[in-house]
């Protein structure tokens, strides 16, 4: 069995690590370092962390500001309120200005569970992919969420990368991890499951059962929705009946959207979207809320013989 | 403090020439805000040809200090005092908000001395903050200074950027506060009254200093008043006239946001001549 870690464990170990060989690297936080466990950088490094309070926007702009000056910044809060609340800061004051700040969020999708709706940022893809500059990770598991800050750190720019609050399962056998280059977790001709976060293990999962009643799926770990690989996505798209895109997101700007554009301009095939079809979140346990938003692996699957029909 | 008088009166100069120039620029233009760029001039020429430390040959020395324009429809003003200190030559103002032109309608970091594009208003005063704490972190003595308009300051992001410097006690900080008192609307006052102003940032941990914007000694005084305060950011609360130096400008809420006629901006530079 493989190991369950959080990914937020994962991020606070990570910044450490770099901080210790990278003396430009500021963190910022708003009131929530314990959660997204940025405190783990404030313990070591407390004159390169600064808390801003309940208070996103001026913690995005003053990353600007520090960034300026040549220092990489990573600024750590929620999803909803790193992505939503701060927006105008992120695209006028950040991305505008191409500076050296990672927005790394926590608490994405509905698998916050209990705190409900206004915590649960279903839409935050969709706001970072529409900014240019900006370069989006969403890592599937806990040994990748490092592989994705060690990315960001060392990539000049601004990036997002979407963690999740729940401990995750590690996807096992995913080869190296390169920015912007998807991973075939498993081969498959007849039709293909793109994920990207928590879905990936979902997909994975789909595709043992589908291989039970003799059809071949492949995985694909899309780990990087900007800048996307193209290639990968056309590669199955040619090879496959179709593909199911698979996302803990607003079908609307996440990582089907990232599909249609591609396969819509280059090699239109069917499509068909696991993820929030128009709808909020609200309470309940990770579990329960993966089946009432159908974002299970049995969803999956039925998409996949859905699209097959 | 004493200033000596030819001193004072070469920064009039100074500034007088400034204006001009953004007359010039914007009537070539044809768009842009003349009034909040003259309401401030007098304040940002004497910190660009008396206090700041700058290299204009070297626009990324790390020591220099920080300028940011958060009120960034005022840059006229802005590229103004930096091709007048050479830090790009003087035609290119001819080229403001043209297609492909370095200077861009609102300011950009393609624009040599503009370390930070602004324009969405409110979040200067954080970025300003930003570059403090860096000078903190890195034992950098450089001071950094921002200029704020008052219809500016009713964002809320001003606010979360007030409480945060003086938390952490910014006193390498020095916002500029243009109070013209008149925004897109109409009257502050009548818009969205800000008083009591100095009350107001006192209790957000603030060092205030309230001065006619338009006097150079008060100018020059207060921002040597600034440095010297130690454990807190200080605030410049400068009372100026929007429109400043051309008379049917002055106080005339349509100069915000409107460049000056080929027949006014003739009338303007006769006034500033």
């Amino acid at each position: 069995m493989a190991e369950a870690l959080y990914q937020r464990d994962i991020y606070g170990k990570t910044l450490v690590e770099l901080g210790r060989s990278n003396k430009d690297i500021v963190v910022l936080d708003a009131d929530l370092s314990s959660s997204t466990r940025t405190s783990f950088f404030a313990q070591e490094f407390p004159e390169r962390f600064f808390n801003f309070g309940v208070a996103e926007q001026n913690m995005m702009a003053v990353a600007s500001g520090l960034a300026s000056c040549g220092k990489t910044v990573f600024v750590s809060t929620f999803a909803m309120f790193a992505t939503g609340r701060a927006w105008d800061q992120v695209r006028n004051t950040i991305c505008y200005n191409n500076f050296n700040i990672k927005i790394v969020a926590s608490h994405a999708g509905v698998t916050v569970g209990p705190d409900g709706s206004s915590h649960q940022a279903l839409e935050d893809i969709a706001l970072m992919r529409l900014i240019p500059n900006m370069k989006i990770i969403v890592p599937c598991d806990g040994p990748q969420t490092r592989d994705a800050v060690i990315a960001a750190a060392n990539t000049a720019g601004p990036f997002y990368i979407r963690l999740g609050r729940p401990k995750v399962l590690t996807v096992e056998n995913k080869g190296e991890f390169k920015l912007g280059k998807a991973q075939i977790l498993r081969e498959g001709k007849d039709i293909a499951l793109i994920a990207c976060g928590i879905m990936v293990q979902e997909a994975l999962m789909a595709a043992e059962n589908l291989a039970k009643r003799g059809i071949m799926a492949a995985v694909i770990n899309l780990h990087t929705l900007r800048p996307l690989d193209k290639e990968i996505v056309l590669k199955v798209a040619k090879e496959t009946s179709g593909i199911v895109a698979c996302e803990e997101h607003a079908i609307i700007g996440g990582l089907a959207s990232s599909i249609d554009e591609v396969v819509i301009e280059n090699f239109p095939t069917k499509i068909v979207r696991v993820g929030i079809r128009n709808r909020f979140g609200q309470s309940g346990e990770p579990q329960e809320l993966l089946k009432e938003y159908n974002l299970t692996s049995s969803d999956i699957e039925n998409a996949a013989l859905t699209l097959l029909r | 403090m004493q200033y000596n008088d030819h001193k004072i009166k070469e920064l009039e100069e100074k500034a007088k020439r400034i204006r001009r120039l953004i007359i010039q620029m914007l009537a070539k233009a044809g768009s842009g805000h003349p009034g909040g760029s003259l309401s401030a001039t007098d304040l940002i020429t004497v910190l660009y040809f008396s206090v700041l430390r700058h290299d204009p040959k070297n626009p990324n020395w790390p020591e220099r200090d920080r300028f940011h324009m958060s009120k960034g429809h005022c840059c006229p003003l802005w590229y103004a005092v930096l091709a007048e200190s050479g830090y790009f030559p003087l035609e290119k103002l001819w080229t403001l908000r043209q297609l492909g032109s370095i200077l861009q309608g609102h300011p950009d970091r393609r624009t040599p001395g503009v370390d930070v594009a602004s324009g969405s208003l409110g979040q200067g005063l954080s970025v300003a903050l930003g570059m403090s704490l860096a000078g903190k972190i890195d034992h950098n003595d450089y001071r950094v200074y921002v200029l704020l308009g008052d219809g500016e300051i009713q964002e809320g992001n001003i606010w979360e950027a007030a409480m945060a410097a003086s938390h952490y006690k910014c006193d390498n900080l020095c916002a500029i506060l243009d109070y013209n008192g008149f925004q897109i609307d109409g009257k502050v006052k009548e818009i969205m009254n800000l008083e009591p102003l100095v009350a107001k940032w006192q209790a957000f941990g603030w060092h205030t200093i309230e001065i006619d914007g338009h006097n150079i000694k008060e100018i020059l005084s207060a921002y040597e008043e600034a440095k010297n305060i130690k454990e807190k950011p200080t605030i410049i609360i400068a009372h100026t006239i929007k429109g400043k130096g051309v008379s049917f400008m002055e106080n005339i809420v349509d100069f915000h946001g409107r460049a000056p006629t080929k027949e006014e901006a003739e009338q303007a530079l006769k006034e500033l001549e």
